[in-house]
Parts: C-alpha cells; sequence; structure tokens
C-alpha cells in the first residue's frame, strides 16, 4: 500500500516536473514579432519593421530565386551572405499582403546560408535584409509570378 | 503520430548541410475555401528553433508567406561525429513539434 501510494506520488511529481518545464520553455520561447509580421504592404513597411536606421545595398549579400516562377505557392528563395558576425536574415516580398516573410535570428556567424520556399501574391522583388555588426544591409531580387500564391 | 519533421544532413567540405522539412498547412488566413467561400483561419508556424549540442543556431520567425510543408536549409561550422541538432517549432494554435537528430 505504502509502496502503491509512493509510486503514483513520484508519477504525479514527474508528470508536473514535464509540465512545468514545458510551460516554462514555451513562455522563453514566445517572443514571436507579431508587429512586425502583421504590417501591411501599403504602408512603408521598410521603415515599419527596420526602423529608421540606414539600410545599405550590398554585394556581398545573394539571393538566389527563379526569375520567373510559374507556381507562386512554392518559390524556392535562397539568401547567402558573406558579411561578418551577421546576426539576423530577414526575407520580405514586396507586392504580398504581409511583406515579412520570414526573419532568422542567429549566434553571429561569418557566414550564412538559408534556403526556404516562400509565397509570393504576384510579381514581386524580394528583400534580403541582413544585420552585420549592428548594421542593415540588403539586396533585391525581382521575381515573376505567372500563378499568385494566394489562389484557393 | 509520425514526427512532422524530417532532417537530413549532409558533410561537405568545410560546413554541413541541413535540409528539414515540416509538414504543416500554413493557412495563411487570406484564403477563402472553395466550397463554402468563408475564409480558412490562420493557422502557420510562426518559429523555428534549431540548436547544435544545446547552442542556439537560429530562431527563425515565420509569417504567412511560408510555403505550406515548409522546407528549410542552412549550412553548420564545426560539426564533430556525433554531435546532435535538436529542432523545435510551435504555430500560431499552440501547436508544437520536435526532434533531435545525430549529425
Amino acid at each position: 500500500m505504502l509502496s502503491l501510494s509512493r509510486r503514483k506520488f513520484i508519477q504525479g511529481a514527474a508528470a508536473y516536473g514535464l509540465a512545468a518545464s514545458f510551460f516554462l520553455s514555451n513562455t522563453a520561447l514566445a517572443k514571436w514579432p507579431s508587429k512586425l509580421f502583421s504590417v501591411d504592404k501599403k504602408k512603408d513597411f521598410i521603415k515599419e519593421i527596420f526602423g529608421d536606421a540606414a539600410i545599405e545595398e550590398s554585394a556581398l549579400i545573394q539571393i538566389k530565386a527563379p526569375e520567373i516562377a510559374e507556381n507562386g505557392a512554392v518559390v524556392p528563395v535562397s539568401v547567402q551572405s558573406s558579411l561578418p558576425n551577421v546576426e539576423s536574415v530577414s526575407i520580405l516580398v514586396d507586392q504580398n499582403p504581409r511583406p515579412l516573410a520570414a526573419q532568422f535570428v542567429m549566434r553571429p556567424a561569418n557566414r550564412s546560408n538559408i534556403a526556404t520556399r516562400l509565397k509570393l501574391a504576384e510579381s514581386s522583388q524580394v528583400i534580403a535584409v541582413v544585420k552585420s555588426d549592428g548594421k542593415l544591409y540588403s539586396s533585391t531580387k525581382n521575381i515573376k509570378v505567372t500563378i499568385g500564391g494566394c489562389g484557393g | 503520430m509520425k514526427n512532422s519533421i524530417r532532417v537530413r544532413t549532409e558533410q561537405k567540405a568545410e560546413v554541413t548541410e541541413v535540409k528539414m522539412l515540416i509538414r504543416h498547412p500554413m493557412e495563411t488566413g487570406l484564403r477563402k475555401d472553395s466550397k463554402t467561400g468563408e475564409l480558412v483561419p490562420a493557422h502557420f508556424i510562426t518559429e523555428v528553433v534549431c540548436k547544435h549540442n544545446d547552442a542556439d543556431v537560429f530562431t527563425a520567425y515565420w509569417g504567412i508567406a511560408v510555403s505550406k510543408n515548409p522546407f528549410l536549409s542552412f549550412t553548420l561550422d564545426e560539426v564533430k561525429p556525433g554531435d546532435v541538432l535538436a529542432i523545435s517549432w510551435q504555430d500560431n494554435k499552440g501547436g508544437s513539434d520536435s526532434v533531435v537528430v545525430d549529425i
């Protein structure tokens, strides 16, 4: 009898610990910048997202993507940069209803290479903004879309 | 249920390339259901966290523009045999999943 209740107690404690750690990790991660991702394309979105900081064009950032995308729902986009101490990489699509597509916050690295697939509502400029040594650098690429990515 | 994250790593000359696929609908909340004409509620991944041996590699914040069943690839420096990679995601509805793989 004693051993049974003890086991139950241990199980309960373990479950509680698990739940607590889950809750903790959840709150620690809950910092998704919803404000940035809800910025509308009709506004001056670069300013809304990055503030007044100057953004310099840089040849050290390369965006790889098809010039003509047949299907706007799946457009492979990769961003490569050889800037020093890259802290974050943001990818924006200027004609999407919500221009900010993705933002990667990373431990400072001298080389960053990210590839993903994005939805493009229509032909757009894809803008990559890289934060390096505390400064912002950007590069753009035009992508033509024949079928939009927002159809049902 | 089968894990929603599939990871593949490949050792290149200097770096290790990591490719991953996550099974997720990534609904924007702007799309209309073709039958009912009603908006399909937004359901998308907001965060992907990647750790290399407990050290953060990156946290990706995603908006609705990331494609359905998202694909992501990146490169890792200084990978030794026996290293582990932990990847987890969370979506806007509180869903989440994670995986730990040996490189």
